[in-house]
């Protein structure tokens, strides 16, 4: 690759602020050109104004990420994206987001409507041009926030956007960052590493309960996150936190691809409740415009008795390829995987997780209810092993699958290892449709079709949705009933 | 109330009625008497909207529309209740959960507002406690884990708290002890009143010792086949079925 190599030579031999000048004027604008570069990367790392082991960091994910394949193991099935027609850093949003709501999909109206979603959020979420305007009348909370992060300080917890406490915080970010999630370790992940964006950084101090739940809401107002977020969270020794990701409302996005890394870490009985809304724009009724949704989320339980416990909702997106997992690495720690995945028109969900059990008396636990629809494809895969010393070690899998109609279907492949004998894995699955008994039941009380599917979903997903913290849960339900729209008669 | 003219329905081909006509007035109280494998359930489905039964010919009349083109909560809520022979299990679904989207789905497609919580909740308690329903049950998933005259009971419930016009009862006492029966009868009772009309479906008389019907109906090969007062009920009692069963045939 000689001309890979005459461009780093030349970006090297000039100075940064120089190079970064020069390629701002170059394109008139605050963004990168189309394509990805390791000129790109330099001109992301630049703009951040990042420290230097963080640009050589992106640098060697870019390096490492061309000489990797996207995987193709997953059941799903898309176009080959082309990555050097995206635009990395900052895409232009002039030209491509929707002038006002008259020009956004309908449909995606009405299902803001049926959320009860205000008029001018509904403009912010379907990505209409200057709506940051609205966004500050809307969320005009600048005394929420404020006394939000007041109370945060007092406790000592630390929640920021990445970018800033890469700068703030150098005794914990390089410590960190990339310490769950190898720069190498997939596709996406390195892609990611190259690329990010922006995402939330979290930490909290030994011993200290979060006193409330962090949201990505409060942070709506500082930073665009972008296509490529990166979350960090590190809850040191025997501290608390439960953090909030994602909205039910359908959000539009002009990019189309999207691969976020979120990483957390749990010292020594430490525990990390992280809990998911996922419903980016699904595309319309025959699956065009949808996001493609490549994520890597982890959690390592590095101490003993630490505990991460992951609750997902996923509705949205047209491609999901997302396995959170746990590495079990301290002693006695505990990981949980809880997940309602529901996809209906033409959705194609691959979705699941791994728990790597390398301490001694590790436990974990999976439940995982997939629900399909329409002509949609719903695969739960999970990955349970055992180290050699783990002893002890004990998982129970409940996987269950709902099939809504006749051309949709919905997949298990579960990959069991145990290299100790000591242990104990239970693996149940079920797959089902839902009865015309119980639909003409509802139907008979007074509930339509799909009042009555939603109410049945609901009650196939109720472990799960127990598990939610409560505002979360009940805004699920409602999403659950909107997200089966269209799916019966 | 009730008025249903020549009907004619099939399932997988197969006739199950066969030129079926019944009339049931506001304020009466029905019976439809007649042998296992006759049509009873199968024209409790009909009625109430259950689809995959093909009606070929005839018509169905509730308050002298026709309901056929109607989808079952449709009929529901114009006040159309019908309590199962076999009640459905709905898993994870709370039964207060369930009572509430009920009735506030009938509500809403009325026009009428919702019900709140604390109002529904009074109704709810005031009616178990009539029919002998503990609040445990109430927290259960419904009908999950029931027992057979738990979940008839039940099925009572819901009727008391919707107030239908038309209520079906298929089967009610079947599985029934004696207490349950007194008491899902005196549930009965309560609701009779001259605007709302009843079609008891059952397969021996004992339970019309309790609900006394002003109409009794003998059903064989999926259609009426003798129509009389209860001393009807009596002779069916004695005689048995076997009559009307070689006729019809
Ligand atoms: N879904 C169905 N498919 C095929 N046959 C059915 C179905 N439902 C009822 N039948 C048949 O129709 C006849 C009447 O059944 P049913 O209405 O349950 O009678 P009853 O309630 O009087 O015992 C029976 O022969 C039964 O086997
Ligand atoms: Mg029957």
């Amino acid at each position: 690759m000689p001309a890979v190599r005459e461009t780093v030579e030349t970006v090297r031999s000039i100075d940064v602020d120089a190079y970064k000048y020069g390629f701002v004027t170059d394109i008139e604008s605050d963004k990168a050109p189309k394509g990805l570069r390791e000129d790109t990367v330099r001109f992301i790392s630049a703009k951040k104004n990042e420290p230097a082991w963080l640009t050589e960091w992106r640098l060697d994910a870019y390096r490492r990420w061309l000489t990797m394949r996207e995987p193709t193991w997953a059941r799903v099935d898309y176009p080959p994206i082309a990555y050097q027609e995206l635009y990395y850093y900052s895409a232009p949003k002039s030209t491509e987001g929707p002038r006002s709501l008259a020009e956004v999909d309908p449909e995606l109206l009405r299902t803001y409507e049926k959320l009860g979603i205000p008029l001018r959020e509904q403009e912010v979420l379907a990505g209409v041009q200057n709506a940051r305007v609205a966004v500050d009348a809307v969320f005009d909370s600048v005394s929420v926030v404020t006394t939000f992060k007041e109370e945060l300080a007092k406790a000592g917890v630390i929640f920021c956007p990445i970018s800033e406490a890469v700068q703030n915080h150098p005794e914990l970010v390089p410590k960190y960052l990339g310490s769950v999630v190898p720069v190498t370790d997939n596709f996406y992940a390195t892609l990611n590493s190259a690329v990010f964006s922006d995402g939330s950084f979290v930490y909290i101090p030994p011993g200290v309960r979060c006193p409330m739940e962090l949201s990505t809401y409060f942070r709506i107002n500082e930073q665009n996150t972008g296509q490529f977020e990166r979350t960090l969270i590190i809850a040191d020794k025997g501290s608390y936190v439960s953090y909030l990701e994602g909205c039910t409302a359908p959000k539009r996005d002009e990019n189309q691809l999207h691969a976020a890394v979120v990483e957390l870490i749990a010292l020594e009985d430490a525990e990390i409740k992280y809990s998911t809304v996922q419903n980016w724009y699904p595309g319309d009724a025959e699956g065009r415009g949808g996001i493609y949704n490549f994520v890597t989320k982890r959690g390592d339980c590095r101490e003993a008795r630490a505990k991460i416990s992951w609750t997902q909702v996923e509705t949205g997106s047209a491609i999901t390829w997302k396995y959170p997992s746990c590495i079990l690495r301290g002693d006695e720690s505990r990981g949980e995987f809880y997940s309602i995945a529901i996809s209906n028109g033409r959705q194609q969900v691959d979705s699941g997780t791994k728990m790597i059990h390398l301490g001694k008396n590790t436990t974990s636990r999976i439940i995982s209810k997939g629900i399909a629809a329409g002509r949609s494809e719903n695969t739960y895969r999970g990955q349970v092993s055992a180290h050699r010393r783990a002893s002890g070690a004990r998982n129970f899998t409940n996987c269950d699958s709902l099939l809504i109609g006749d051309r949709c279907g919905a997949h298990t492949v579960p990959y069991i290892e145990a290299r100790n004998h000591s242990a104990v894995f239970e693996h149940e699955a079920t797959t089902s449709k839902i009865s015309e008994d119980q639909l003409f039941y509802c139907m008979q009380r007074g509930l339509s079709g799909e009042e009555a599917t939603a109410l049945i979903v609901n009650g196939f997903v109720r472990d799960v949705l127990q598990q939610l913290p409560m505002e979360f849960a009940v805004e699920a339900q409602k999403l659950i009933a909107v997200s089966l729209e269209g799916s019966v008669g | 109330m009730l008025e249903i003219k020549n009907l004619h329905v099939e399932v997988e081909g197969k006739k199950i009625l066969d030129g079926l006509s019944l009339t049931v007035k506001a304020g009466e109280v029905a019976a439809i008497m007649g042998p296992n494998g006759s049509g009873k359930s199968t024209l409790s489905y009909v009625v109430a909207g259950r689809e995959d039964y093909e009606v070929t010919a005839g018509e169905i009349l509730l308050e002298g529309e026709n309901i056929l083109e109607m989808d079952a909560s449709e009929r529901a809520a114009r006040g159309l209740f019908l309590a199962f022979q076999y009640p459905v299990e709905i898993p994870g679904v709370g039964t207060m959960t369930f009572l509430k989207s009920a009735l506030n789905a009938q509500r809403k497609s009325r026009g009428e507002p919702e019900l709140q919580t604390p109002e529904l909740m009074k109704r709810v308690r005031e009616a178990a406690k009539r029919l002998e329903i503990s609040q445990d049950m109430l927290k259960r998933a419904l009908n999950v884990g029931f027992s057979g005259g738990e979940k008839k009971r039940m099925e009572i419930l819901q009727m008391a708290l919707l107030e239908p016009k038309l209520a079906i009862m298929d089967e009610t006492d079947s599985g029934l002890d004696i207490d349950a029966l007194r008491i899902v009868a005196q549930g009965v009772n309560t609701l009779r009143a001259k605007e709302r009309a009843f079609l008891v479906i059952t397969h021996y008389q004992r339970l019309l010792n309790y609900i006394k019907p002003d109409t009794v109906h003998v059903m064989a090969a999926g259609r009426i086949v003798k129509t009389g007062g209860p001393e009807l009920a009596l002779e069916l009692e004695k005689n048995g079925y076997r009559d009307y069963v070689s006729e019809a045939a």
